[in-house]
């Protein structure tokens, strides 16, 4: 199975006297739902920060599609939801705005949507059950239903690859396990590679193929039937 | 009023203005920087002074210095060479001190620099409007035709960059037009209020607007209309075109705001 994402060595650290994480090597073969967890500071956010691009390793090397990480976002591979995802905007942007956005790529970079893009903003709205919302602005949505709009965006542009960095922060539990279904059934329907972070594995231990808990390096590999049972909250994940 | 050479040449480019300073404006206020424009037409002063001093069209010089400055900000800005409000901070008072310390030495400060602070409906000529409506025209379409990717860097910024969007590069394309919009602006708003006309109609239409595409829309409508009413107001009650023009974009927001509430109560 040909790889998504490939990191190896990888050091990183803000203070580079005090690494976030150390020696973090990992192949994810496409198509797998893996769910990472660590304590808070643990190095999960820049795990995909790293792998995304908007972080640089110090040492070692990230590679996506067996490539450098800017070629596969320029090709448009990588679709992203960022740690507490909120509208960078003050005005009122639409459910149908914000997904629009995310046809934006650096192919399809000038001029106004065409017919295809926005058939496929309305199918990916369609997919996360937003259609009735779609003229809404997403401020005016519960949590819930603002994280579907923010998946919808990241989804639209048919990425290979979708990471998600805390998507359940500030949802309530039933949302939780609303949105660990819509990510299993997204997972199935489009065949895409999921790097699915959180502070816990929550709902999506039940439906990621592959857990990682990251405590300065990869502390834990394996299935959801491998994790340890004082793993299944990840704050306790001490050496 | 029409009746008038100035006035059409006014009204002329007043209308370019009136379009152009909310639709730059408005990826400003999205990204929270609304205070660059005040910036960048301190260092819009510095540029006029040094024309005063070489002998060399102010407009001109000062386009060079705005976009230049609105480019320096940007790059503070993006490199974290410093935080924005001190890169703006270091922009306004060198700008103004740079101005200031030229023009006196140039001689210049009299009733012409004035007008250029606060806008004057006599100064615009026929070849100053060819000039603001050829590059304020070009301004317009180049934000036409990179709206989508101007929203969507608005929108999320890292979201971009992973999209593999050019994001520095069109950041600095907001930041140069918001400088062209500045030295473009001052014959009719004036360098020290242009900036309120980049912001006052955007954050009114924000109030009323259900969409970002509405909320532009309706920004350069506000813009327009204010710099229209302003002027007529500035013709018959004998004023700095740039105050009246100013004054009625604020009071657009307060009908805005006070139009919202209202609403939110029905």
């Amino acid at each position: 199975m040909p790889l998504a994402v490939e990191l190896a060595a990888v050091r990183f650290g803000y203070d580079p006297r005090r690494p976030v994480l150390e020696d973090v090597s990992l192949a994810i073969p496409e198509g797998q739902f893996v769910a990472v967890a660590g304590p808070n500071g643990g190095g999960k956010t820049t795990l995909s920060r790293l792998t995304v691009g908007l972080d640089q390793p110090q040492a070692g090397s990230v590679r996506l599609f067996g490539g450098p990480v800017d070629t596969a976002s320029r090709r448009g591979l990588v679709g992203y939801l960022p740690q507490r995802a909120q509208l960078g905007i003050e005005a009122p942007a639409t459910v149908r705005e914000v997904v629009s956005a995310g046809r934006v790529t650096r192919r399809r970079l000038l001029g106004p949507l065409t017919a295809a893009d926005r058939d496929a903003v309305v199918a990916a709205i369609a997919r996360v059950g937003l259609i009735e919302q779609a003229d809404r602005p997403v401020t005016s949505l519960s949590g819930g239903q603002q994280q579907r709009a923010f998946i919808a965006k990241a989804i639209v542009a048919q990425p290979r690859l979708l990471i998600l960095d805390e998507p359940t922060t500030g949802v309530d539990a039933d949302a939780q396990d609303a949105l660990a279904a819509l990510l299993a059934r997204l997972h199935g329907e489009l065949h895409v590679t999921v790097l699915y972070v959180s502070h816990e594995f929550g709902a999506v231990e039940h439906v990621a193929e592959r857990l990682l808990l990251v405590r300065g390096g990869i502390a834990f590999d394996g299935s959801p039937a491998e994790l340890p049972e004082r793993w299944h909250d990840p704050s306790h994940a001490h050496a | 009023m029409l009746d008038h050479e100035f006035m059409r040449l006014a009204f002329g480019a007043g209308a370019v203005v009136g379009v152009l300073a909310p639709a730059v404006g408005f990826f400003l206020v999205q990204r929270r920087m609304s205070l660059i424009g005040d910036g960048i037409g301190h260092v819009a002063f510095a540029g006029v002074a040094l024309g005063y001093l070489l002998g060399i069209a102010p407009v001109a010089t000062a386009l060079v210095a705005s976009v230049a400055g609105a480019i320096a900000v940007e790059w503070l800005r993006a490199n974290r060479r410093t935080a924005g409000d001190q890169a703006l901070a270091l922009l306004f008072y060198t700008g103004i001190a740079a101005g200031v310390v030229i023009i006196s030495s140039a001689g210049a400060l009299n009733a012409n620099l004035f007008s250029l602070l606060f806008g004057s409906i006599l100064t615009v000529t026929r070849g100053g409007l060819l000039l603001v409506a050829v590059m304020g025209g070009a301004g317009l379409a180049l934000i036409a035709v990179l709206y989508r990717a101007l929203v969507a860097v608005a929108l999320d910024e890292e979201g971009a960059r992973v999209s593999g969007l050019p994001v520095g590069t069109l950041n600095v394309v907001v930041a140069g037009l918001a400088g062209v919009t500045i030295a473009l602006s001052m014959r009719i708003v004036g360098i020290l209020l242009i900036a309120a006309l980049m912001v006052l109609p955007v954050t009114a239409a924000g109030r009323v607007a259900h969409s970002v595409a509405w909320t532009f829309a309706l920004a350069m409508a506000i813009g327009l209309g204010s710099v229209f009413v302003g002027l007529t107001i500035s013709y018959y009650a004998d004023l700095a075109p740039g105050g009246a023009i100013v004054l009625v974009a604020a009071g657009a927001y307060v009908a805005a705001a006070a139009g919202a509430r209202l609403a939110a109560r029905a």
